[in-house]
């Protein structure tokens, strides 16, 4: 790996191996040069940063932000051009406070707070400031400037005053380090660098957020911290290591779980609504269910397999509670768990079933339908947007599908006549060619996941063509699809997306067109793509961009 | 209510008020506060005017809900008759159109974009400042919430305000959080005797203070783009700072300000959860009004593919749009018009909340405006022409009602303009390219 850093950079970085300057002031020499970008955190990584630094027994009661927006097929580069709506503010502020009570409450103290007040009713700057400086660390990313101490040990001395309490005080600090952007955005600075023009190079700070938040989903934990301090990360054999470090942590399951929910667009389940009427079985609690099959299904097979992507397409295997069981109509051995909890169970679906793959999941069969019926155009769209990376055209404005919806029609009795029919108007037939036999070959489950073989009397008929190829049913059509070199292009052109948080450069879709080329013939597989991506020197980058 | 209408300065209400001791302030009701009606406060100054817009997706089947009179004194056709018990109190606008300039049509995006931000973009991510957030800058931010936004299929993206232009402001989606809002923690009733400063609102307020303070610090490295993120960021923030601040000071009493009841909540997007949704967001928002709580809210009955299902189609709206073949023997799309009947149904339970409290001789709904707006004239071909614009209330006088324009194909901006207007903004132009006007409606401006 070769980093590519200029001459100041590197003897700045030498000093800072041994020592000689306090990474701090990096920043501080380079602050005319200093940019700064940010990208919102996700709920889940709020949540995942209050667990990682005050610990698992402190309760985040509530979400604050919204899902966000999607840009480029993923909600995490939306990210970048995300705010905070007074709305949420609020929320945060609301839940900071109760969480710093917590963090403060008498039971927690000896363990979460480095120092003893003098005197508990009256302000302690000293200890005030030690666990500022201590919490802010981790709550900020980075070491906080003598300043920003400053500043928060006098709002724990004001608070203090007021309420005559050294803990109200200390709690006000909290709070206030809480709802800062500094907390609640991911802010990457960046220096510019002469050898790639155009692009600049994220501090070690930022570096070790970016990774941190791509890999596990969360802020980075001490190691990566002190990693930043020394410099470790400005080097790669320092990346190189901290980066083997964490895919050997279990938490490189959560950074997996909020990729795949990201990249097969989970933040649909916020709104989905199947008409529970029409299909009694799609439960509140199935569709829990179906994600957290789905998520379990993926992680078990890239993690604990360390299997290769194209396979999620056809495996048989799979998890399923007795609720899902039920949904997809196999038998599984009922077990009776304690404490309420769902009993999943390891199962591998016959040789000749015809559900299989991701493409065979609840999930993905009841996010793109509609509330009552199938949607043979919603599934081939989602394919070929969330899976290939390819963009389908909005239709006309004057689109007609009364004919396709028409399930009374006298001749055309299957949806897939009357989308036939549809795509005889040119207009259509463009877009509808690429959509509609892929979801065709899905017409066997319906809106819920269920599986069924017949449509108004008429056998559903699943064949179709993918590529120039013939298939019969989804299982040839799984086969075909995860020969296409589409599929793995997307994956990893998405996984890197979704690590910097926007589009790829010109260099870097170079990078990511040579990987996919080695990773093809050498086999996709999840943790070798994750540490590619994180020792490439490109990934901690961020675009030049105009400051006026 | 204006600043200029507090007369406790809060530093001198809460001297003394702070270091643990609750001090209680049996402070009497001013009567100096407000007039013997009730309209306004003794000194002239009348209650200040409120702003709602409200929008409804997949427009109206065309030719079914124009009056064919313009002016005042029209009948309303059948598909808007709901709309009946408060005719007197609205104006309709047909003839509406947003220019698109060559823009590809954003479907179900474009039109509503067009009418809340006057700009039509290529991009239906890109989405600029909504004109009530321009209302909001004129009214000032002597309120608790200067603005509140619901949406009513369970979708908080599905609204269409933006402070600026990064992205558009998300929506509640649950009336219970919204009573809890409002009503929760930090409402101090404003027609109770006593207040009582809260000496740890007003610590948060000071930590809230100290965060904006640091505003410069990071703006100094941001590139343009993201100057402008943060600013709406820290904007929010002192949004929040000033909702304490207001907390912290004793309310003028306001005797239509009543707390509402609230019913279990079962957020979905059949018709009858919807409107269960929207009557329990109308009656907390009217309360809200009328307690001073805020002058601003948007409401959204769905995103803009409308997901509003009858029972037992299996279609929703918006798929029904473009799938239910138009009867032949009646000329329109039958399950089309019912919704759109119901829509309107939906918005008179919003009007008759407003209109149900009394605030002396008038009421809540006559010092208020809301703003009715679409996404399309036909939904069913993506239409931007005809669209469906309604106003409701008169603004404390300010806007006159009971009449019909036929705007004959002009911008549908200047309906927004024309709000305002009537609502004392300064400006002799809004919006963009085609969608620029310059001239509001005057037969309805007072």
């Amino acid at each position: 790996m070769n980093i590519r850093i200029s001459i100041l950079t590197k003897l700045i970085c030498i000093a800072l191996v041994f020592g000689l300057i306090p990474t701090r002031v990096l920043a501080a020499e380079n602050s005319a040069d200093e940019q700064i970008t940010f990208v919102r955190l996700t709920s889940d990584q709020y949540r995942n940063a209050i667990r990682d630094i005050f610990g698992e027994s402190i309760q985040v009661s509530g979400n604050a932000a919204s899902t966000g927006v999607r840009e480029a097929g993923l909600m995490a580069v939306g990210g970048r051009r995300l705010t905070l709506s007074a709305a949420e503010v609020e929320t945060y502020e609301v839940l900071a406070l109760d969480i710093a009570s917590q963090v403060l409450s008498p039971s927690r103290r000896a363990t979460l707070i480095p120092c003893q007040p003098r005197d508990e009713s009256a302000a302690d700057n000293t200890c005030a400031s030690t666990f500022i400086e201590s919490v802010g660390l981790h709550l900020f990313r980075r070491p906080l400037s003598k300043p920003e101490i400053e500043t928060y040990a006098a709002m724990a001395a004001t608070a203090t005053e007021s309420l005559g309490d050294f803990y109200a005080g200390l709690q006000s600090a909290l709070v206030g380090m809480m709802v800062a952007p500094d907390f609640l955005f991911r802010i990457e600075r960046s220096v510019s660098n002469p050898e790639q023009p155009g692009m600049r190079r994220l501090d070690a700070w930022s570096r070790a957020s970016r990774l941190s938040f791509f890999l596990w989903d969360t802020t980075p934990n001490p190691a990566l911290l002190e990693a930043a301090r020394n410099g470790d990360l400005l080097f790669e054999d320092g990346l190189i290591q901290q980066v083997d470090q964490m895919m050997g942590s279990a938490r490189i399951e959560d950074g997996l779980r909020a990729f795949f929910a990201d990249m097969l667009a989970f933040d649909r389940f916020d709104t989905l609504d199947i008409d529970t009427n029409l299909f009694p079985k799609f439960t509140k609690n199935v569709e829990d269910e179906a994600r957290e099959q789905t998520l379990r299904t993926i992680s078990h097979h890239l993690l604990n397999n360390n299997a290769d992507y194209r396979d999620l397409f056809d495996s048989r295997e799979t998890f399923l509670t007795p609720a899902l069981a039920a949904l997809y109509g196999v038998p599984i051995p009922i077990r009776q768990e304690l404490g309420g909890r769902v009993p999943w169970v390891a199962y591998t679906y016959p040789e000749d079933h015809v559900r299989v793959g991701l493409l065979g999941q609840a999930t993905f069969l009841s996010l793109f339908s509609h509330p009552g019926a199938s949607s043979p155009t919603l599934r081939g769209k989602a394919v070929r947007e969330h899976l290939l990376c390819q963009t389908i055209p909005p239709p006309p404005g004057d689109v007609d599908f009364s004919l396709v919806r028409d399930g009374n029609h006298p001749d055309l009795k299957t949806v897939r006549d009357r989308l036939t029919q549809h795509r005889e108007n040119p207009t259509c037939a463009g877009c509808h060619m690429l959509m509609d036999p892929i979801g065709l070959a899905l017409e066997i489950f319906d809106a819920s996941g269920v599986y069924r073989t017949m449509e108004n009397g008429e056998t559903i008929d699943t064949s179709g063509q993918w590529a120039g190829q013939e298939y019969v049913d989804v299982r040839e059509l799984a086969t075909l699809l995860k020969d296409d070199p589409t599929l793995t292009s997307c994956l990893i052109q998405r996984a890197y997306n979704y690590g910097t948080a926007r589009e790829p450069s010109r260099a870097e879709v170079q990078w990511l067109n040579a990987t996919h080329t080695q990773l093809r013939d050498e086999g996709v597989h999840w943790r070798e793509l994750m540490q590619r991506i994180s020792k490439n020197p490109d990934f901690y980058t961020v675009p030049e961009a105009a400051t006026n | 209510m204006t600043s200029k209408n507090r007369k406790f300065n809060r530093r001198s209400l809460l001297r003394g008020a702070i270091h643990g001791s609750a001090v209680v302030m049996g402070l009497p009701v001013l009567e100096y506060f407000l007039n013997e009606n009730g309209t306004a406060y003794a000194d002239g100054v009348e209650l200040p005017p409120c702003f709602g817009s409200w929008f409804f997706g997949l427009g109206l089947t065309p030719g079914r809900w124009e009056p064919t009179i313009t002016g005042a004194g029209y009948e309303l056709p059948e598909h808007i008759a709901a709309l009946n018990p408060v005719r007197e109190k609205l104006n309709i606008f047909s003839g509406l159109q947003i220019f698109l300039d060559g823009k590809v049509n954003q479907n179900h995006i474009s039109g509503a974009q067009g009418q809340m931000t006057g700009i039509v973009t290529r991009s239906a991510a890109d989405y600029d400042e909504s004109f009530d957030a321009i209302i909001d800058q004129q009214f000032g931010a002597n309120v608790r919430f200067r603005t509140l936004e619901v949406a009513c299929d369970g979708n908080a993206a599905s609204g269409w305000t933006a402070r600026g232009k990064n992205g558009k402001t998300p929506c509640q989606i649950s009336p219970l959080e919204l009573y809890r809002r409002i009503y929760g923690e930090g409402f101090i009733d404003p027609n109770q005797a006593e207040f009582t400063p809260d000496p740890e609102v007003m610590v948060r307020h000071s930590v809230l203070s100290a965060v904006t303070e640091q505003r410069q610090q990071l703006m100094n490295s941001v590139s343009a783009d993201d100057r402008s993120r943060l600013d709406e960021y820290f904007t929010s923030l002192r949004d929040v700072e000033q909702k304490l601040a207001f907390e912290l000071e004793r309310p003028a009493p306001l005797p239509a300000c009543t707390i509402p009841d609230i019913q279990d909540e079962e957020i979905g997007t059949m018709v009858a959860q919807v409107q269960n949704t929207h009557k329990q967001f109308s009656t907390l928002l009217a309360h809200a009004l009328a307690c001073g709580q805020t002058r601003i809210f948007h409401v959204t009955l769905g995103n803009a593919f409308s997901t509003l299902r009858l029972p037992g189609e299996p279609s929703a709206y918006h798929a029904l749009t473009h799938e239910e073949p138009i009867d032949p023997d009646l000329g329109y799309q039958p399950k089309c018009k019912v919704l759109g009947e119901q829509c309107m149904g939906f918005f008179l339970d919003l009007l008759t909340a407003m209109d149900g409290i009394q605030e002396g001789d008038g009421t809540l709904l006559d010092r208020s405006l809301v703003y009715a707006f679409t996404d399309h004239g036909e939904a069913r071909l993506h239409s931007m022409k005809n669209l469906p614009v309604f106003t409701a209330g008169s603004a404390g006088g300010r806007l006159k009602t009971g009449i019909h324009i036929n705007a004959e194909g002009d911008a549908a901006t200047r309906v927004g303009f024309t709000v305002q207007k009537a609502l004392g903004v300064v400006t002799d132009r809004w919006g963009s390219e085609s969608n620029e006007v310059s001239t509001p409606f005057s037969e309805v401006l007072a």
